[in-house]
């Protein structure tokens, strides 16, 4: 799933400056993230209109990165839309720019930042797992990705920093050299870690701007 | 024979070699690193110059480098993947080479957050072992990493990296030392060695594969200015292994420094005892005048 973070209240009041607006929530990621479901955009209202900003309307998006779907509904709220100053997208990244694709005319506020591709490990706990990169190696690494989960995208590592299974980035998060290497000491394969695994080729990331 | 370095020249004579470390200012006046090469010329067979080290914007370790070469010393430059990508990488190596730099050691890099640039984009387009492989193949083959043929010079370098004795897993800190040795290096500086027994585990095992015969190790020695100093690198520098014991004495000691300073000397002589340490690299950021005393007194001076 696409994990998203609601921006703070405060950098997310700077950017509308003055309103109304007009708030967009998304069925999908966003609303499995808690960052913009239902229930997000509805508190988003009441905090907003205690800082004197009113709401013109609101919509969830089935998904919003889905064009022709937000055309339709978005084509239901014209109205409310048109009389507002800015639209406050809380989706992802994506959802974002597929809105601000169809409202030309109006400032489109991302609500949310964008972070990964993660795993949903409990109610409100995400995990990275994957950063899009185009070309997938996580088959060299037992199923595990280092460029996405070693801060330094090490394919040779553990680097000299890891310490009792933690990364020397970020004491709370576990160093995934260390779990690539327990799996493969349980399997007995701990030989193919002396293997120099090549540079990445990034050139697949860039080329795959479009899938038709 | 024809050495590429004075630094590969003694240690393939079978002498034991001293390196130390020069942090270059934060800033472009050229005299902090003139004045702190004229106290320590003479004392080491080269000299690293750090790459931004700890990932502080600092004077780079080209122009480090070549400000040595001016002042008679002979540099090691430092080069890690945190800042550049592969084609910046490979034309620094080319640069460096064009204007006399001969030993340079490859590292991954500190991490950006850990600096004073926290918003920096961290590139790590490549790992240490990949870059080296890469320079071996562009001295050896002729080959840039694209396949592409150099044209005009391969880089003439004795190749340096890095290894932690002390790090988890403990079980594959010899394997990584191969897969440095195997990818290229000539030559390795190891991490600040304050654990003299885990160190020796190492060695023990690094013998055993015969990895003394292939690459010469150098072991890190950190002499301990103040308890502030061990404190960090006890409590914060990743990958450091100060034993309760040595962080006790510098704790405990009426003078820190002098206490450092003894802690260094005994280190060192131990470590000259240990069969396959051919070196030792030591690292006194800030403090680079106490070289000349600590390698007068461990029977060190005169270099060969
Ligand atoms: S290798 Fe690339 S595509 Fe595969 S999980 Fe990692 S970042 Fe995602
Ligand atoms: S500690 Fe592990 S996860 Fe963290 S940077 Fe080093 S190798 Fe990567």
């Amino acid at each position: 799933m696409i994990i998203t973070r609601q921006k703070e209240f405060n950098e997310l009041l700077s950017l509308i400056k003055e309103g109304p607006v007009f708030i967009i929530g998304c069925s999908e990621c966003a609303t499995l993230c808690h960052t913009g479901g239902e229930e997000e955009v509805l508190s988003m209202m009441e905090d907003l209109k205690k800082k004197n900003i009113e709401t013109t309307g609101w919509v969830i998006l089935e998904p919003a990165c889905h064009l022709l779907n937000d055309k339709r509904l978005l084509k239901q709220h014209k109205a409310e839309i048109d009389k507002a100053k800015k639209i406050l997208v809380f989706a992802c990244g994506n959802g974002a720019q597929t809105v601000s694709e169809i409202i030309t005319d109006i400032d489109v506020i991302p609500g949310n930042d964008t972070l990964f591709l993660g795993e949903i490990k409990r109610a409100s706990d995400f995990e990275k797992r994957c950063v899009m990169c185009g070309d997938c190696i996580q088959d060299l690494f037992e199923g595990v990705c280092p460029i996405s989960r070693c801060p330094k995208s090490l394919l040779n590592g553990p680097c000299g920093g890891s310490i009792d299974g933690k990364c020397e980035v970020d004491k709370d998060i576990d160093c995934i050299w260390d779990i690539i290497y327990k799996r493969l000491k349980e399997k007995g394969q701990l030989d193919r870690l002396k293997k120099i695994r090549e540079p990445k080729k990034w050139s697949k990331s860039t080329e795959m701007r479009r899938v038709l | 024979m024809g050495y590429r370095s004075n630094l590969e020249r003694v240690l393939s004579e079978g002498k034991f070699a001293v390196t130390a470390e020069i942090g270059p200012p934060k800033g472009s006046d050229p005299n902090k690193i003139k004045d702190k090469a004229e106290i320590v010329k003479g004392y080491a067979d080269a000299f690293n110059v750090t790459d931004n080290q700890t990932a502080v914007v600092r004077l780079s370790s080209m122009g480090g480098s070549v400000i040595l070469i001016n002042s008679g010393l002979e540099p090691v430059m430092q080069i890690t993947c945190r800042d550049r990508n592969r084609i910046a990488l490979q034309s620094d190596v080319l640069g460096a080479a064009s204007i006399g730099i001969r030993n340079i050691l490859f590292l991954t890099g500190d991490h950006q957050s850990f600096g004073n640039h926290p918003d920096a984009k961290g590139v790590y387009d490549l790992d240490s072992i990949q870059l080296t492989k890469i320079v071996k193949d562009m001295r050896d083959e002729g080959v840039f990493e694209s396949g592409d043929k150099i044209l005009s010079g391969n880089p003439d370098i004795f190749i340096g990296a890095a290894a932690n004795p002390f790090a988890d897993p403990f079980e594959l800190r010899v394997d990584r030392l191969e897969k440095k040795i195997d990818s290229g290096a000539d030559f390795i500086q190891t991490q600040s060695v304050f654990n003299l027994d885990k160190f020796n585990i190492w060695m023990d095992e690094v013998r055993s594969r015969d990895l003394d015969k292939k690459v010469h190790i150098l072991a890190g020695i950190t002499p301990l200015k103040s308890l502030r100093m061990a404190e960090r690198m006890k409590f914060h520098v990743p990958g450091v292994d100060m034993p309760d014991e040595i962080y006790e004495k510098i704790k405990n000691s009426a003078d820190p420094k002098q206490e450092g300073y003894n802690l260094a000397i005994e280190l060192i002589n131990d470590v000259k005892k240990i069969k396959g340490v051919h070196g030792i690299h030591i690292t006194a950021l800030f403090w680079e005048d106490i070289l000349p005393d600590l390698v007068k007194e461990t029977g060190l001076y005169p270099r060969p």
